[in-house]
């Protein structure tokens, strides 16, 4: 029986044995539940959900096609950058899960989450005994967009295979790599995560964000490309930006890089950058946890 | 919602109001000419009205629209130097950097060509896309909305045409700020600087035809909704092939020969690629008038589809109740 319990319960001594016992909801239970809630209203529309995960897939084949007919006309993207088709694809499919994570679990919670401060429904949340962050980030699962996922998957794996099978410097990954890029795939979305919910809590500020939330789409587009492509000219403070103040570059630069190792062997710089990400991890996790906290402080229900 | 209501609000004005102007014209020629000038000009100006109230939010909206044309300014300038040091490894003649990307050319394009393209698709887009149009048409029908065009005497397409004009004015009246300040800051990227006059005439009028083929196009897909109720699925994938074949994520040239050229045969190249080709000189002299009128061939086809498509659906169509 810990002191901080105690002092905890002060002020509702009548039940001071039982709330010493500490009674907490159980999370990855009430997780698993949602996600099958989610998975259980997916499945009544059926037809919807085939036809959401027809057209994911069909845009992802867009962007694949762009990138092949981009590698007809050149060899790598950029000079020197050893990003050639097989390594870009690895980027891509990385582009792609983290994506596919962030817009399953965060993207119909982000946007309800704006939508609730502004119909006063916030108040539901704010009530329920579990942290509240956790409430509004995980209660909807959109199982569709994991299609991407698996698109992922299949543009993975045959760019590790061409990559393993070619002809000239031919590369498999160590098993080191493939762990680290599992764990810093995870740091990415995580950085996304953290982006996306202190900017959806800034709607309680802002009553209403429909340009911020699409200044959203607009940031992460910049993640979208190895990031040695905007070391150049008036492109170093976007690349200084977007690497210390809001890291996006690193939430598919980091992992794609130790997975695809496009320079060989690897520099000190980018063992430098992989510290970093770790650390830009950690620190927009609790930023972001401290601006959903100071977000909800000034959150005064839409009163009816 | 709202807007429907407002609409609503509009058409009770305008047919039933004893006290308009309009109204009384119409009893002193009795031609509807005057009335019908004067309804249009209603319908402007509500439009313009509801786009002025968020304008603030509405420029910063559109500046923003613009940043994805930075990374594709550093994406192509990544691309164009690796094949300029590509190409200067074949050939060791080429001394500096700056000579090697200057004269490479993909697809017809150069890298600076490349830029001014994706910011001309951007003019083009704002003139073809027609946000909302097909599925508010769908939505009418579903909701048994139409009715009203059934028994009064205003034309659906007539006012949806109308009112998307009024809108996108006032949204040009607004964006030409964000899009002339883009394009002062990216004009190095136009190598050519202004294009002759009879171009800019022609760049003009494909812009003016690509808006009215994106009309009628989204509108005869709209007109879906008298068969299946639901378009809004099949809508996603015809947007999700228009970003695709109409140009607006890469030249058209650039594809392969094949399918470049069964896709330059299709419509959606009007939409982003013919415009901004037109304005860069890619349409070579002697082609233009013919291209131009093979477009304005497309807008008739896309006329008389939608036209078609509403009278049969019309025809099919049994609205119930009050």
């Amino acid at each position: 029986m810990s002191h901080s319990n105690l002092s905890q319960s002060d002020n509702m001594s009548p039940f001071e044995g039982q709330v010493a016992k500490r009674v907490g909801p159980h999370y990855g239970k009430v997780f698993l539940t949602f996600a099958r809630n989610s998975l259980v209203r997916d499945m009544t529309f059926r037809l919807n959900f085939i036809l959401q995960c027809l057209s994911s897939i069909g845009w992802t084949a867009m962007n694949v096609g762009f990138y092949l007919i981009l590698f007809q006309y050149t060899g790598s993207i950029g000079e020197d950058t050893g990003w050639d088709q097989d390594r870009f694809f690895i980027f891509l499919a990385t582009t792609w899960f983290i994506n596919a994570l962030v817009q399953a679990f965060f993207m119909p919670n982000a946007q309800e989450f704006s939508e609730m401060i502004r119909t006063g429904g916030l108040d539901f949340a704010l009530l329920k005994p579990i942290d509240t962050q956790f409430l509004i980030s995980f209660r909807r699962i959109d199982w569709s967009a994991l299609s991407n996922f698996v698109a992922g998957l299949l543009i993975l794996g045959y760019a590790l295979y061409c990559l393993a099978t070619r002809q000239d410097d031919p590369m498999i990954p160590s098993a080191m790599s493939v762990v680290l890029y599992l764990f810093f795939i995870l740091c990415g979305v995580a950085i996304m995560y953290s982006l996306m919910i202190s900017l959806s809590a800034t709607s309680i500020w802002l009553g209403r964000n429909q340009t911020l939330y699409n200044f959203w789409f607009y940031i992460t587009n910049f993640s979208r490309y190895p990031m040695e492509i905007y070391n150049r000219g008036w492109g170093q403070s976007l690349y200084g930006f977007f690497t210390f103040v809001i890291p996006v570059l690193l939430v598919v630069n980091i992992p794609a890089r130790l997975l695809a190792k496009p320079i060989d062997p690897r520099t000190e710089y980018e063992w430098m950058l992989v510290g970093w990400g770790l650390l830009a991890t950690l620190l927009s996790v609790i930023l972001s946890r401290w601006v959903f906290k100071m977000a909800l402080l000034s959150y005064r229900s839409a009163s009816s | 919602m709202k807007t429907n209501d407002k609409e609503r609000k509009l058409i009770v004005t305008v047919t039933s109001s004893p006290t308009q102007p309009s109204d009384e014209r119409i009893g002193e020629n009795g031609t509807g000419i005057a009335w019908r000038l004067s309804m249009w000009w209603t319908i402007l100006q509500t439009a313009l009205e509801e786009r002025l109230v968020y304008r603030g939010d509405f420029a910063i909206g559109t500046l923003m629209r613009f940043l994805p044309i930075i990374t594709q300014i550093f994406l192509w300038s990544a691309v164009f130097d690796a094949i300029g040091a590509q190409s200067s490894v074949d050939d060791a003649g080429v001394s500096s950097a700056d000579d090697m990307t200057q004269g490479l050319e993909i697809g017809g394009f150069g890298f600076r060509d490349m830029v001014a393209y994706y910011l001309l698709t951007m003019i083009a887009r704002a003139f073809s896309s027609m946000p909302g149009l097909a599925s508010g048409i769908a939505l009418q029908i579903r909701e048994g909305e139409i009715k009203r065009y059934l028994i009064q005497p205003i034309d659906l397409i007539g006012f949806l045409l109308l009112t998307r004009i009024a809108h996108k004015l006032a949204y040009y009246a607004i964006a030409v700020f964000p899009f002339a300040l883009v394009f002062y800051l990216c004009r190095d990227f136009f190598a050519g600087g202004w294009p002759p006059a009879h171009v800019l005439v022609a760049f003009i009028a494909s812009l003016i035809m690509s808006f009215l083929i994106g009309f009628f196009f989204e509108a005869a897909i709209g007109m879906i909704g008298f068969w299946f109720l639901e378009v809004s699925s099949l809508l996603f994938i015809f947007m999700l092939f228009s970003f695709f074949l109409s140009g607006h994520m890469f030249p058209l040239t650039l594809l392969p020969e094949g399918v470049g050229t069964f896709v330059q045969l299709l419509p959606f190249k009007y939409l982003a690629y013919f415009p901004a080709a037109v304005f860069l000189g890619k349409i070579p002299e002697d082609q233009l008038a013919f291209e131009m009128m093979v477009q304005a061939g497309w807008l008739v086809f896309f006329i008389v589809l939608c036209r078609v498509g509403y009278a049969r659906g019309v025809k099919r169509y049994s609205g119930f109740g009050g």
